[in-house]
């Protein structure tokens, strides 16, 4: 009789273990200011590659604003002020010298809304390139049907390349956006609530693209869904009153959270 | 994580069909204990009214079982519950299953006293009245653990369960000298020592479901592990 095979259990084992993962982000320190109203409070943090993190919390708990700053969408805020630093790959996205579309180009967003631009899909898909200066048919044909496979769009839209993007469905249209962002290759992924106008089965849909996606990129979710958060993410990060509360192992936290107010918020408690 | 100053859900129906559920279980469990206390009552006493009685009791605490599970699932489905109204949950469906067997054990108890015929000399019931008091004492401080969410009773009761597998292992040293003395008896002292045997599954169920009560508070599993590193856990 064959034994079985036990030394996959482990007691009070996390299913990711945080010491293991190689950095893509380091957030220090960091403040943000709009006007005299402080929205983020000394947050500290690191994000791990190729791995999912989500941000959930209240509303005006500062993780979008967070998120924002990943990609320095703040910079587009006029009274927004920063201090502290967000490291990428060990430089600073904050230093003077960084060049902020090019920053941009290696930290993809995608919004809430989808938002593809009044063009066919293909050109909404080819759009960053062509603003590399990419023009070449035999590439962009190329990455198009790359990106829109990787965004699970392919067999939907492949026989109608040159239809208007606005044509699609709203979930089409949010995995058109994936694809657009995933086209010129970023290395980490933004996404500020990316299925909360979506029906259920679209949102399905960009959940399992989310997983499929990690494999490749670093990706950051922010979403109200808590039970979205802990299907898609590996960690999570709770955020309150612009302070980190608690940030880990997504299945620890939604089981077994350490802080009361962690607890409170995700049981659904009075905050 | 402390549960003694749990704040109220945001949903009020959700906090009372959590409340809806603790009472249930503590109300099966409160039947689960009647019917223990009258099985060994009934044993020793050789009542054979009150052992039929518990005979055909057992049935309220399946359809209790059955209608506790349902609720849970519903709440699983509905409620999506996380972190400690999660635990709580599983922590139910757990005990379930035990206090069900509990009564089980309660129904054979009568079943074996059902089966004993004529006097039986009091002297083999003596050890059986210590152990079945016993048995009942740490069945309703688990209860009263679940219901006041209370560890260090929950871990009490576990460290109690030692000393039955104890009093059970002399119960059967003592059995086996009458029935090495007097043949005749082999019967009887069978019988004793069957229930014996329930006696002692209903105090290792009563400490699984300590178990459950300590996960649902401290969000440890604390099964498998020794009474020193449990002491360390709770600490």
């Amino acid at each position: 009789m064959s034994k079985i095979d036990i030394s996959s259990i482990h007691r009070g084992k996390k299913t990711n273990n945080f010491e293991n993962e190689t950095i893509t982000l380091k957030v220090e320190d960091l403040n943000l200011f709009y006007g005299e109203k402080q929205a983020l409070n000394h947050i500290n943090m690191q994000i791990p590659q190729r791995r999912v993190t989500a941000y959930i919390g209240p509303s005006g708990c500062g993780k979008s604003t967070l998120l924002r700053c990943f990609n320095r969408m703040n910079d587009l805020v006029d009274s927004a002020r920063i201090e502290g630093k967000i490291l990428l790959d060990n430089n600073n996205i904050y230093d003077d010298d960084i060049n902020v579309a090019d920053l941009r180009r290696r930290v993809g967003m995608v919004f809430q809304k989808p938002n593809p631009f009044p063009k066919s899909i293909y050109e909404n898909v080819a759009y960053g390139l062509r603003l590399q200066g990419i023009n070449s048919r035999r590439i962009l044909d190329e990455v198009v049907e790359k990106s829109l496979k990787g965004a699970a769009l392919w067999n939907e839209v492949k026989d109608r390349l040159n239809d208007n993007a606005l044509g699609l469905s709203g979930g089409q249209q949010q995995r058109l956006v994936i694809a657009r962002a995933i086209a010129i290759e970023p290395e980490v992924l933004l996404l500020d609530e990316p299925a909360s106008a979506l029906d259920p089965i679209s949102t399905l849909k960009i959940e399992e693209l989310i997983n499929d996606l990690k494999s490749d990129y670093t990706i950051i979710i922010v979403t109200h869904n808590m039970q979205q958060a802990a299907r898609v993410s590996d960690y999570t990060a709770f955020m309150y009153l612009g302070e980190l509360i608690e940030f880990g192992d997504t299945s620890t936290l939604f089981t077994n959270p350490s802080k009361k107010q962690t607890e409170d918020y995700i049981t659904g408690r009075y905050g | 994580m402390a549960k003694q100053e749990t704040r109220k859900h945001i949903s009020h129906s959700f906090d009372i069909e959590l409340n809806d559920l603790k009472n249930k279980v503590l109300s099966m469990g409160g039947l689960v204990e009647e019917q223990l206390a009258n099985s060994i009552t009934a044993l020793i006493k050789h009542d054979i009214e009150l052992a039929e009685q518990v005979y055909n009791n057992d049935y309220k605490i399946n359809a209790l079982e059955v209608s506790l599970d349902e609720e849970s699932t519903r709440i699983l489905a509905i409620r999506h519950p996380a972190a400690s109204d999660l635990r709580l949950v599983m922590a139910i469906i757990k005990t379930i299953p035990d206090l069900e067997r509990i009564g089980d054990q309660a129904e054979r108890i009568a079943h074996m006293t059902l089966q004993m015929q004529g006097e039986t000399p009091a002297k083999y019931f003596v050890a059986m009245s210590h152990l079945g008091e016993y048995v009942r004492q740490m069945l309703h401080n688990a209860l009263d653990a679940f219901a006041r969410v209370d560890v260090d009773m929950a871990v009490k009761v576990m460290h109690d369960d030692l000393k039955v597998d104890q009093e059970y292992d002399n119960i059967s040293r003592q059995l086996i000298t009458y029935m090495m003395e007097d043949p005749r008896i082999i019967p009887i002292a069978l019988n004793i020592l069957w229930s014996a045997r329930s006696l002692e599954r209903v105090a290792a169920h009563a400490r699984n479901i300590c178990e459950y009560i300590i996960y649902y508070v401290k969000g440890k599993d604390i099964r498998h592990i020794s009474l020193d590193q449990l002491k360390e856990e709770t600490s």
